[in-house]
């Protein structure tokens, strides 16, 4: 597709967002500004029960590799390179959590040890099988924030 | 449940090998060092982990050593030579020598650790092959030279040749983030030390007990196969073994340790 066609079609899937015709934003499209990132990346919502699994799935967000949360206490070894996550959805916005999880560096800044999960801001020498992807998909991101939203306290 | 896993920081405790052997496992740094003190890998392990190296009857790495100490005066390669054809009694020669390495090897024009001056001495003075990386037999007699050093404090000469230079590069290496996941060495041996990353008790990442035996794979682990997992972790390509970039690595994370004893066959999980 050329640049032009995907501007137009990015702007259309904003003004038709939730429509049939909403398209996935790539992550180099995405804007991150006062640390929200205001409107779904699929232009649909996400579901919180997938995205409690995409939570702890080690091949996706592993999130528990860092953060404690009781919500997931069933699993074995929070990390403790985080904060606790419980709660976190009455400390942050949707539009809030989705900017961290997007690229929490944009949020904490360049020192964090956070990955970004839909970035193409990343580290060198990524692995082949790696390249051009990001960690989680646009769904995924999305599910996982709405999953988010649920933690409180 | 989960969070009583949960225990920042090294374990305040002493390791004495066999109750007679002191181990330096925390001394103050270096000048210089981002940190501090320099702790050992072994505060950060388990009881049971721990017990297993104060412990030489116990250690699964001392089996290494001692196959270490049958190649030594084995005969190999066509000059018809031992290791002790040249440098007599293992345990004699030996002493102290782990400790200093990486060393400058002024011929090679480069830092040597004791894996290349072994395939060194294998080609140039036992018309031998050099060992393949990570070849059961160079573990163990990596394992064996090191371990004639054990309690003896890590002390590299920065002064030799371009040690400086390879130094530095070894400190970038360090602070660069690598791979998908964005991380560098200092991201989680530097900030988040004495922290669990999910199972994982994260430690400075010092290299005074290598190679050290792992409990998880149930064998010897070398230092260039460690540090290559650590960068596969972040989602990178990894270089090669004894490549300049690892070299350079394994220079400047040994200064980073500066003080700690030799502890090899360390045992981690
Ligand atoms: C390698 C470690 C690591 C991983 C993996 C990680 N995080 Fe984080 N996260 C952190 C750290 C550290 C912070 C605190 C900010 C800082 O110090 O940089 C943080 C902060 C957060 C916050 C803000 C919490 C608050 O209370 O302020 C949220 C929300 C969050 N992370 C969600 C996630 C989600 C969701 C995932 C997985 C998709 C995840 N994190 C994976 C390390 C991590
Ligand atoms: C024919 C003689 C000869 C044989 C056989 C030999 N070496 Fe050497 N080795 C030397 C010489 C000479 C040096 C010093 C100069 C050099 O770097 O080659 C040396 C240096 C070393 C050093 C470095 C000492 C220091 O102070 O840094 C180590 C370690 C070593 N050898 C181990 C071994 C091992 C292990 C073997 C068997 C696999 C072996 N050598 C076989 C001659 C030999
Ligand atoms: C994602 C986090 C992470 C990154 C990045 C990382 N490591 Fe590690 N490293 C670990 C974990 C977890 C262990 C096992 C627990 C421990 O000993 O700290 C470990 C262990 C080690 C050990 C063994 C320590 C011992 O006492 O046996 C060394 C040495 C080491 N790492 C060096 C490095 C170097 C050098 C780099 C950069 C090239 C690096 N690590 C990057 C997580 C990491």
């Amino acid at each position: 597709m050329t640049k032009g066609l995907k501007i137009i079609f990015a702007a259309a899937s904003f003004a038709l967002a939730g429509s049939a015709f909403a398209e996935t934003l790539a992550p180099d499209d995405v804007e991150i500004v006062d640390m929200e990132v205001t409107a779904s990346l699929t232009g649909k919502p996400g579901d919180a029960t997938i995205g409690r699994e995409t939570f702890a799935d080690r091949k996706k967000g592993n999130c528990l590799a860092c953060h404690v949360n009781a919500d997931l206490s069933d699993q074995l070894f929070h990390g403790e390179v985080g904060p606790p996550l419980d709660g976190v959805g009455d400390r942050w916005t949707a539009q809030e959590l989705r900017a961290i999880v997007i690229d929490s560096k944009e949020v904490f800044g360049e020192q964090t040890i956070m990955p970004g999960f839909y970035t193409m801001n990343v580290g060198i020498n990524v692995a082949e099988k790696h390249k051009g992807q990001t960690i989680l998909s646009a769904q995924d991101v999305e599910d996982v924030v709405a999953y988010l939203t649920t933690l409180s306290e | 449940m989960s969070s009583a896993a949960l225990a920042g920081g090294p374990v305040d405790e002493k390791l004495v090998i066999d109750d007679e052997l002191e181990i330096i496992t925390r001394t103050a740094a270096p000048e210089g060092h981002p940190l501090d003190e320099v702790i050992s890998g072994w505060h950060y392990r388990t009881e049971e982990t721990r017990a297993l190296e104060a412990d030489s009857f116990q250690n699964p790495g001392m089996l290494y050593v001692e196959r270490g100490e049958e190649i030594w005066n084995t005969v190999e390669g066509d000059a018809g030579k031992s290791c002790a054809s040249c440098h007599g009694d293992g345990e004699e020669f030996l002493k102290g020598i782990g400790a200093n390495y990486p060393k400058w090897n002024a011929d090679a024009n480069k830092p040597f650790n004791l894996e290349l001056q072994v395939d060194q001495c294998r080609e140039e003075n036992m018309q031998a092959k050099p060992y393949k990386f990570d070849a059961a037999d160079q573990k163990a007699l990596v394992t064996y030279i090191k371990h004639q050093s054990i309690g003896m404090p890590v002390e590299i000469d920065l002064s030799q040749g371009e040690m400086q230079e390879w130094w530095k590069k070894g400190e970038e290496t360090y602070y660069t983030r690598t791979g998908q996941l964005n991380l560098a060495c200092a991201t989680c041996h530097e900030d988040y030390n004495g922290n669990y990353i999910r199972a994982d008790h994260l430690s400075q990442g010092n290299v005074n007990g290598f190679p050290t035996y792992r409990l998880k794979q149930s064998a010897m682990v070398s230092l260039h196969n460690r540090f290559r997992g650590c960068i596969r972790d972040t989602r990178a390509e990894f270089p090669a073994a004894f490549s300049d970039e690892l070299m350079a690595l394994e220079v400047y994370v040994t200064w980073r340790g500066t003080g700690l004893s030799v502890e090899t066959p360390a045992v981690r999980q």
